[in-house]
């Protein structure tokens, strides 16, 4: 809004105020000078009406003392008496007069008997004089007529009237002949003189006005307007007062004259104050309101430009960010080939000639090199999440098979640091879920790496349980957490995991698993074909430091720096954890206690694979599923001897899986009796390390019962195994070792290895010569035995070694030596259970022979549930950009060659 | 005694052979794969080995004497010859391939043919190597005695 539109609306404003000043107050003055007006003409109108009734009255009272009485009651002196005392009744006459009708005949006797002469008025009128100043003695006799109206009785104030004729001064005349005619009174022209009574028009205004208190506010004039050209003034001097006037009508009773009141005011109108002070204020007020206006429209104005400047800001960090993630993911794509070279030319150079120092050298810059590749694959890996470009797969796969291969994985770390590692999945867990089980093993290798880095001492226990499960178990642990605190793996105490998963949403009791806590059996359909899992992982390592912890899952944070220059990583993993887990529709959290320990928790949700076989009540059907390498042990009856509940019911979980019965006691005192009075068979007896050698006559006391009991009893007495940390820790004592050695059984537990250790010590399955990697062996054997494989690598030595190595494993392998002989084989149905497939191959190479038999699987199977062959790449290249590229390409893995038989294991156990 | 001599003599020859850097870890899982059901299997995979090697590094010299020089031939038999010497875990023998096929890459020619040689010397080295190292291993076997491990 411009200032010449403020400018009109002001003119405007003025001149609307000039307008309803006019309007309103000149109105509304005439009004007030109106009714004062008409008010004071009433008034005077009602004084005059008084005076006349009194006049009248006084006649009547003439009429009956004077006429009707011979002689008269009533002379000069009682009138004049009677009248002055009653003048206040006639505020409008000065005085009051009789005149009584004499015709000429009784002049004279008239004359006698008053003893004057009747006088005429005449002369009186053309000279007008001041009443007190002539004399009635001084005028001439009256002539004759034919009739006189002498005045007889006079109020002392006008006494000089009395004996003057009335009728002998020409208004005069004409008017009393009008009142005797109309028998009223009658009002003459402002003469001094008059029938009856003089009024004085101009003291009875006065004294009029004197009531009235605005008597200086309004100017009254009083004319006789009987000839209307000639306005005869009564009252009132001609002064200049307002140019405005209010007429009002007089009636004095005479229909003969007529009289006006003309009111005006005495000042001119005051100037409007309020109007100008209400025009100043609305002046005022449309400017403050202008000014506003003017404010806000400006104000507007730069919102929106701001708000532009923002809109153009957030586009272009947007774009910033875009570029971020594309520049990272493009140069980390680009440094992994050049590295891929690096990498290779080191492996070549640790093969030449090199003394040692060299050898050192270049061995460094081999894990530097590693190290730098895993960092890529990490940054890669937040590049791709922040641009929500990674996707998780869904595939089946079996959770405890990847615990055992990831506990492998640490085995060896775990070992050297002396730490105890463990892992334990909940019964309830369905053996077969769908879901993407690299990134899974991905969260659980960053949370086991961190917890390997940090913990020197005490133990690492990984729990994977069923959401619900945890759920229903909160209140019977609340009350039982106070007692033993000491309950953990090793004893060390831990960081209350409990308060890791507070928060989470699943929890809430108006989360999702809100209906699980109503109706655990009867749950709806949903529910089984979700798996929701919460996994935990407890150290007893240092703990984070309580200012880092809320930081903790910022990329690239990590604790201190002093921690990246001891530890390495990059402060990444748990980004991308926290990332992968959001993309399992899970969360994560963690409860931490600086020099006791971390426990991180995160729940993901799965899909069952079998969702009929997942109530609750069929539970026992999924411990009779036992691991595939161990049907041999069905039927079995275990002892474990531990006095700590967790850690004998990792224990029992793993034992379980071989299809072998548990039964846990505390000591060996127990155990010995659960051995004698048992009502099953015990064919094995496990004993904590720390329960042998806490007594080592107590241990050989227990060995040599044991060998009596079964030498009575049945003769086969149960094998004896040691659960051992670390292997160098255990020290075998000579004395109990000659008469029954135990068997050594280094932890982590893992089924396979557990499997492979009872098949030695028990005999049972096909003894091999106790080499090293025997374990491996005797696993893999049952896990591949009476499986079909094929095998497609162009070079007849690869294939011969893959081929003898499966064959070893106890698999029937198939060779071809190209992609096309290999899609032939493998177009269903056909009776393969997996593929090893070379990737460089002349005319078809691995990914695209790989692609034509999943083509052939979807186009053959479209129907029923897909057949999905395992196909696993061969290849020499170590970096994950294969990997991917295998994945990619529809293959289900990798192995890397030349094989080695923990990595085909590794491999080959996911699928069966 | 005789035998624990042989067996002796056997472990320092195949100790001084991985030292020397010609046989590689992968070796001894090869062996480890062999037991009573396959008994000779390494001998089995190695004579493979050597007689694929024969034949590739023929084809080799072969199409390196041809003009314009095929490449990409040459490098498709050097990627042969690295992926059966990597499965044997002969490696003096891979590493070559792995410098030779970056010659290939480079359409290097004269870098090609003294890799050629270098793979030449290095290849019947090993085949004289690994054959007295067989010889030894059946005299034993004739003895009786078992083979030690390469640990």
């Amino acid at each position: 809004m411009d200032s010449t539109k403020m400018g009109f609306l002001g003119d405007g404003g003025k001149m609307w105020l000039k307008w309803w000043e006019k309007i309103l107050v000149t109105e509304k003055r005439k009004e007030t000078l109106a009714s004062m007006c008409d008010e004071r003409a009433r008034m005077l109108q009602d004084q005059f009406n008084v005076s006349m009734n009194h006049i009248q009255a006084m006649s009547i009272l003439i009429s009956t003392f004077h006429h009707a009485k011979i002689p008269s009651a009533i002379d000069q002196k009682t009138f004049a008496k009677y009248t002055e005392r009653t003048a206040f009744e006639r505020p409008l006459t000065s005085g009051v007069a009789y005149a009584v009708r004499v015709l000429q005949s009784e002049r004279e006797q008239f004359e006698k008997q008053q003893g004057w002469t009747i006088k005429r008025m005449d002369t009186l009128e053309q000279n007008p004089v001041h009443e007190d100043d002539y004399v009635a003695d001084a005028l001439e006799p009256s002539p004759i007529h034919e009739e006189y109206a002498p005045v007889i009785f006079a109020q002392d104030t006008i006494s000089h009237v009395i004996s003057i004729d009335m009728l002998s001064g020409k208004e005069d005349r004409e008017n009393v002949l009008r009142a005797r005619e109309s028998g009223k009174g009658v009002l003459t022209a402002p003469f001094r003189l008059y029938l009856g009574g003089v009024f004085e028009i101009e003291s009875l205004v006065e004294k009029l006005l004197q009531q009235l208190a605005s008597k200086q506010t309004v100017l009254v004039n009083v004319y006789d307007t009987t000839n209307r050209t000639h306005p005869i003034p009564m009252y009132g001097s001609v002064v200049s007062g307002d140019e405005f006037y209010h007429v009002s009508f007089l009636n004095f009773g005479d229909p003969f004259r007529k009289h006006e009141m003309h009111c005006r005011f005495k000042q001119k109108p005051p100037w409007p104050l309020m109007a100008i002070g209400t025009s100043i204020g609305i002046l005022i007020i449309a400017l403050l309101v202008g000014h506003i206006f003017h404010a806000t429209v400006n104000r507007i104005a730069n919102v929106e430009e701001d708000y532009h400047k923002m809109i153009e800001l957030k586009k272009r960090a947007e774009a910033a960010d875009v570029a971020k993630s594309q520049f990272l993911a493009t140069v980390s794509h680009e440094i992994r080939t050049p590295m891929n070279g690096v990498l290779g030319m080191m492996n070549m150079l640790m093969d030449t000639d090199l003394d040692v120092t060299q050898q050192e050298y270049v061995r460094t810059a081999q894990c530097s090199g590693k190290a730098l590749v895993s960092i890529i694959n990490e940054v890669l890996d937040q590049a791709k999440i922040e641009s929500g470009k990674l996707e998780l797969e869904a595939v089946l796969f079996d959770i405890r098979a990847i615990m055992d291969d990831v506990l492998s994985l640490f085995s060896e770390k775990s070992q050297g640091k002396g730490v105890e590692l463990a892992v334990y999945v909940s019964d309830q867990v369905p053996r077969q879920l769908i879901g993407d089980p690299g990134r899974f093993r991905q969260i659980i290798t960053n949370l086991m790496g961190n917890s390997i880095k940090f913990t020197d001492k005490g133990h690492i226990f990984v729990t994977i349980h069923l959401v619900e499960e945890v759920f229903h178990s909160i209140e019977v642990e609340r009350e039982s957490t106070s007692k033993d605190t000491e309950d953990t793996l090793s004893g060390f105490p831990i960081a209350d995991g409990r308060r890791s998963w507070e928060g989470f949403q699943a929890f809430s009791h108006e989360g999702p698993l809100g209906s699980f806590s109503s109706s655990a059996s009867s749950s709806s359909s949903s529910s089984n074909d979700f798996i929701n899992l919460i996994v935990s992982v407890e150290d007893t390592g240092d703990g984070i430091p309580l200012e880092s912890q809320p930081k903790i899952f910022t990329p690239f944070m990590q604790v201190g720096p002093s921690i990246s220059r001891k530890h390495g990583g990059t402060g990444i993993g748990l980004s991308i954890s926290k990332c992968l887990v959001g993309l399992m529709n899970g969360e994560i959290g963690f409860v931490s206690e600086p020099k006791i320990g971390s426990t991180f928790t995160f729940t993901a949700v799965f899909t069952n694979a079998c969702p009929n076989s997942n109530e609750f009540n069929k539970t026992q059907q999924i411990n009779n599923q036992p691991h595939p390498a161990s049907s041999e042990f069905l039927g079995m009856a275990a002892l474990v001897i531990d006095p700590r509940p967790v850690r004998a019911e990792v224990s029992r979980y793993h034992i379980q899986r071989l299809g072998v019965q548990v039964e846990i006691v505390s000591d060996l005192k127990q155990g010995l009796s659960a051995v004698t009075d048992g009502n099953v068979a015990i064919n094995m007896v496990l004993i904590e390390q720390e329960v042998w050698e806490r007594d080592s006559t107590m241990s050989s006391h227990f060995v040599n019962n044991i060998r009596k009991i079964a030498e009575v009893d049945k003769g086969i007495p149960p094998k004896l195994f040691i659960l051992v940390n670390s292997s160098s820790s255990f020290k075998a004592s000579s004395a109990t070792s000659c008469v029954h050695n135990p068997t050594v059984v280094t932890k982590p537990l893992r089924a396979s290895m557990l499997a492979a250790s009872l098949q030695r010590a028990m005999g049972v399955g096909n003894k091999g010569n106790p080499r090293n990697g025997e374990h491996q062996a005797l696993s893999l054997n049952h896990l591949l035995s009476g499986r079909k494989i094929l095998i497609v690598d162009d070079n007849s030595v690869n294939r011969t070694v893959a081929a003898g190595a499966l064959k070893k494993y106890g698999a029937g392998v198939v060779c071809v030596s190209s992609g096309i002989e290999a899609i032939t084989m493998l177009t269903p149905p056909h009776e393969f259970d997996a593929c090893f497939m070379d990737i460089q191959m002349p005319e078809m190479d691995g990914f695209e022979a790989t692609k034509k038999i999943r083509h052939n699987e979807n186009s053959e199977n479209n129907k029923e549930l897909s057949i999905h062959l395992p196909i696993l790449a061969m290849t020499a290249d170590v970096i994950q950009a294969t990997h991917e590229e295998c994945l990619k390409h529809g293959m289900d893995g990798y192995v890397s060659k030349p094989f080695e038989a923990e990595q085909l294991y590794r491999e080959v156990s996911k699928f069966f | 005694m005789d035998q624990l001599q042989l067996q002796r003599e056997l472990r320092d020859y195949e100790a001084a052979m991985f030292q020397q850097g010609f046989l590689d870890d992968q070796f001894s899982q090869l062996q480890k794969l062999q037991d009573d059901s396959s008994p000779d299997f390494v001998i089995e995979v190695m004579t493979m080995f050597f007689d694929d090697s024969e034949k590739l590094l023929n084809n080799m010299s072969r199409a390196l004497e041809q003009i314009p020089v095929n490449f990409k031939q040459i490098d498709a038999y050097v990627h042969q010859q690295k992926g059966s010497s990597a499965s044997v875990g002969a490696a003096r023998v891979k590493n070559i391939c792995a410098t030779f096929r970056s010659f290939c890459e480079a359409q290097n020619r004269d870098g090609c043919v003294s890799c050629l040689q270098q793979l030449q010397k290095e290849y019947s080295q090993l085949k004289k190597n690994l054959k007295y190292l067989f010889r030894k291993q059946q005299e034993i076997k004739g003895g009786g005695g078992a083979i030690p491990t390469g640990e």
